[in-house]
């Protein structure tokens, strides 16, 4: 069981860093980007290239899988989604619904179809054995440790430097903050060019564990959406707690009850959402 | 008799107490102000009576009935109803749809889904009654977006009136009007029926103290005093608390 | 404008009653375009005979998105699994067929609506709380688990490969569904004018302008008196059954159903062909639906498989244009056919 365990908290914590992004742009800019999964598959198919195919180090494949999204995510932010902002949700709906679209049938052609992994080192194959008969596997493990590690890079960037303070002033009332001479729409470009960095970072790591195909982006949109609705999109604490809840309750649930094991998501997600309409840690007053 | 009263009303924001232990009392048939400086808490107030906000502590009753768990829509079906500060329209719909709805609404045929709208005679004639006592006929197949501000605020009265209300919650009516249409506003809300009961916040003084019978004064979410408004006028602990507001002086 | 008081300000009084009563009974009067439509439509059952197949799939789409366009276009919800309801009737008239419970398609369309029109009570309280992204997720999630169930029960659904064996009694007894399609047009295009009808007196009536309300102001709404949780229940619980209808139509028009009808492509294609159409106004479903169809027939054989990719081009220009701009000519639609 505590295999289950730690394998749904390495899933959950994956969870966290595909969607933290898509968290803080909700939460910045109240804009809904449901392509934010074809930034995952870039980074995803960016790792694979470079990890399979040019037989470069996982390392630099994994660094790799974060820049190459981040950069796109700032190009097309500059470019395409500025436009968009001050839409109507279903016009920013539409919009990224034709992104991902046009992002599956893009890497469908020139990726081909059928699912790829990424290869990892030797090193990283195989488990931990611990007393009591415990196994954990050692990607999952090095998982855990890097989503770890970002969780923490996060915090301490939102509380401890001047960016955070922004950003975290920005998010709560964009208006004021522009008010106060913080420059919202730069702040915003650079996190929501992280957040895609770090979703493409999220994909590569998670290619092994989730599957990489072209039709990535649509298969876990219903969980980033999970993650951010039930989380909140106020701190960074709210994501995590879902994104574990969430992976945790996906794992076990496949385990204990394969034929019904898909739905546990779903039921999470309809429990949370009645007991919780505004999220997990939502603020009384949120709006 | 009772309109409408509240006893200890309470309600905090985090730390910061909105509404602290407000009993209020609006008689039948008043004309009761409620007034105090900006931040007192005094929308705060409209929206607990009115059940957009749920109290943390403390009762509303309106003509003696406890109506604390009431949802908002169900206080104005027992005639609790109330404008906004900053005009709450329909913008694409038309003065006459607006208060066509309120009138269907408050006539128990706002669900009907068989009939035409318009259909009925009686509604017709009550939506044209209203229309015509606010000037808003010659109007009234204007989107409402697009008609001038105090046209649209005269309307945000017109619906709530619509409503038949027996206590009706005045949020600011005159505010952000200019002044050449400002005595419309006023004559509508001079023009209210006796029988309905009328609580009003008001920053413009003028028409606080020419219209109102009763003042309750609001600071920091507490009932700093109440009376008369020659009472309200002499107090000095109410000139206190405005010192260095700026009480806008029409 | 001042008038005496008196027998004046009695005629005033009538002359204002009336024309309140005469602008709303003329708002719901039938226009000449809405008229020229319908004659149109009625008229390809004669005039294009060999396209009746494409012809029922383009009524079966606007059926859809007519759902789509009550809670969307008049209650405002930002719906993503709206196909979940069309499934559910899509499956559910291909299992009473299948396993002849019921024989005759009409009856069966019936219950199959009735059925996504239960799924769609159950889960409309879902929509009532929480913001756009909420509801997104929520219809999302519905869809997705729809299609997850009837993946897993594939003994049941047949799987991916889809409901196999459904066969159809005639039609009321007497029309028996043709290879050709011409049954299964005049049948589709029937069932979609009766529920349009519906639909457009419900617009019409005290409860459609609430909706409107409440899409536009459900402060105020609420403010006037309206349950606005109830008026929702309803609308999505009537456009629940709608594409229930809608997915019944499809299966026994083309007596086949597999998982695709619970697709995410599918609600989004049908977010759309509303879009396309405009929203707001009734017919924006159906013209959309033809646009739609055509370009994709024409997509499809032009590029058979990577199509999608120019449907999300599509998205991405139409927003980016603004659907303001494209509702140049979509206003005067609007106008000419329902309301400005």
């Amino acid at each position: 069981m505590a295999t289950i365990l730690i394998d749904g908290i390495a899933y959950g914590m994956l969870l966290f860093v595909l969607a933290c992004g898509l968290s803080v742009t909700l939460g910045l800019m109240n804009f809904v980007n449901l392509a934010h999964g074809a930034f995952a598959m870039a980074g995803g198919y960016v790792a694979v290239s470079l990890a399979n195919r040019l037989g470069a180090p996982f390392a630099l494949a994994l660094a790799a899988a974060f820049v190459a999204p981040a950069l796109a995510g700032a190009l097309l932010e500059r470019t395409l989604y500025r436009h968009v902002y001050a839409r109507t949700h279903l016009d920013q709906v539409l919009f990224t619904i034709g992104l991902v679209f046009m992002a599956v049938a893009a890497v469908d052609y020139f990726m081909g179809s059928q699912q790829v992994f990424v290869r990892i080192p030797a090193a990283l194959e195989g488990r931990f054995e611990l007393p009591g008969g415990v196994h954990i596997g050692r990607y999952r493990l090095l998982i855990v440790v890097i989503c770890g590690l970002v969780a923490l890079a996060l915090q301490a960037v939102l509380v401890r430097t001047r960016f955070g303070s922004r950003l975290r002033a920005a998010v709560d009332d964009a208006r004021t903050a522009r008010g106060l001479g913080i420059p919202v729409s730069r702040v915003f470009a650079l996190t929501f060019a992280a957040g895609s960095g770090l979703a493409g970072l999220g994909g590569a790591l998670g290619a092994e564990i989730l599957g990489l195909d072209p039709q990535f982006p649509l298969k876990f949109m219903i969980y980033f959406l999970i993650v951010v609705a039930v989380g909140g999109t106020s701190s960074l604490v709210g994501p995590l707690a879902a994104a574990i809840l969430l992976g945790i309750g996906d794992v076990a649930g496949k385990y204990y009850v394969p034929k019904l094991g898909a739905f546990a998501i779903y039921a999470i997600m309809i429990v949370m959402l009645v007991w919780r309409p505004r999220g997990l840690l939502a603020r009384a007053d949120a709006r | 008799m009772i309109a409408l009263e509240t006893e200890g009303l309470s309600r905090h924001f985090g730390g910061v107490y909105a509404a602290n232990q407000v009993s209020l009392r609006v008689e039948r048939g008043a004309r009761h102000a409620l007034i105090g400086p900006n931040g007192a808490g005094k929308t705060t107030l409209i929206n607990l009576l009115t059940g957009v906000l749920r109290p943390h502590a403390g009762a509303v009753r309106l003509e003696g009935r406890d109506i604390t768990r009431l949802a908002p829509q169900r206080r104005v079906a027992l005639g609790l109803v109330r404008t906004f500060q900053i005009n709450q329209l329909f913008a694409e719909l038309t003065p006459l749809e607006a208060i066509g709805l309120a009138v269907s609404e408050q006539l128990g045929h706002g669900a009907d889904w068989w009939r035409l709208a318009g259909s009925r005679q009686a509604i017709d004639e009550r939506i044209a009654r209203i229309l015509e006592q606010f000037h808003l006929a010659d109007i009234m197949l204007e989107r409402t977006a697009a008609l001038p501000y105090g046209k649209q605020r005269l309307l945000e009265i017109a619906v709530a009136i619509a409503c038949a209300p027996r206590v009706l919650l005045l949020d600011e009516p005159a505010a952000g009007v200019p002044e050449s249409e400002r005595h419309e506003i006023l004559a509508a809300v001079t023009a209210l029926p006796r029988e309905v009961s009328v609580l009003f916040i008001e920053h413009d003084m003028d028409l606080v103290f020419s219209f109102a019978e009763r003042i309750s004064v609001l600071v920091n979410g507490s009932l700093l005093a109440e009376g008369t408004p020659g009472e309200i006028a002499r107090d000095a602990r109410v000139q206190a608390a405005y010192l260095g507001e700026e009480a806008v002086v029409a | 404008m001042k008038h005496a008081p008196g027998i004046a300000s009695l005629v005033r009084d009538a002359g204002v009653t009336a024309r309140v009563a005469q602008y709303l009974a003329r708002r719901a009067r039938w226009r000449p375009p809405e008229i020229a439509f319908w004659l149109l439509a009625a008229a390809t059952l004669v005039a294009l005979p060999g396209k009746h197949l494409i012809l029922a799939e383009i009524a079966i789409l606007g059926l859809f998105a007519l759902s789509l366009d009550l809670i969307l276009g008049y209650a405002g919800i930002l719906s993503l699994g709206h196909a979940a309801f069309f499934g559910v009737g899509a499956y559910g008239a291909g299992l009473l067929a299948k396993h002849g419970l019921i024989a005759e398609p009409l009856i069966a369309l019936a219950a199959a609506a009735a059925l996504a029109a239960a799924l769609g009570f159950a889960t409309s309280f879902l929509v009532l709380r929480g913001s756009d992204l909420t509801r997104l997720m929520v219809t999302l999630g519905v869809a997705l688990m729809l299609r997850e169930t009837a993946n897993r029960f594939d003994n049941i659904t047949g799987g991916a490969d889809g409901l196999q064996g459904i066969t159809l009694g005639p039609l009321l007894g007497r029309f028996s569904f043709d290879i050709a399609g011409h049954t299964g047009y005049a049948y589709s295009l029937a069932v979609l004018f009766v529920l349009f009808l519906f639909a457009r007196r419900l617009i019409y009536s005290p409860f459609g302008l609430s909706l409107r309300a409440l899409k536009s102001n459900v402060l105020r709404a609420s403010a006037i008196g309206i349950s606005v949780n109830a008026r929702l229940v309803a609308i999505y619980t009537l456009a629940a059954a709608y594409a229930g209808a809608a997915g019944a139509l499809l299966t026994q028009v083309t007596a086949f159903c597999s998982l695709d009808v619970f697709s995410f492509e599918r609600s989004a294609d049908l977010l759309m062909v509303l879009i396309l159409g405009g929203t707001g106004y009734l017919y924006g479903g159906l013209i959309g639906a033809v646009v739609f169809k055509l370009m994709q027939d024409w997509l499809a054989t032009a590029t058979p498989q990577y199509w999608q990719f120019w449907i999300g081009l599509m998205l991405v220009v139409i927003v980016l244009v603004g659907r303001e701009r494209m509702a140049g000519i979509g206003a005067r639609l609007r106008a000419q056919l329902g309301l400005a």
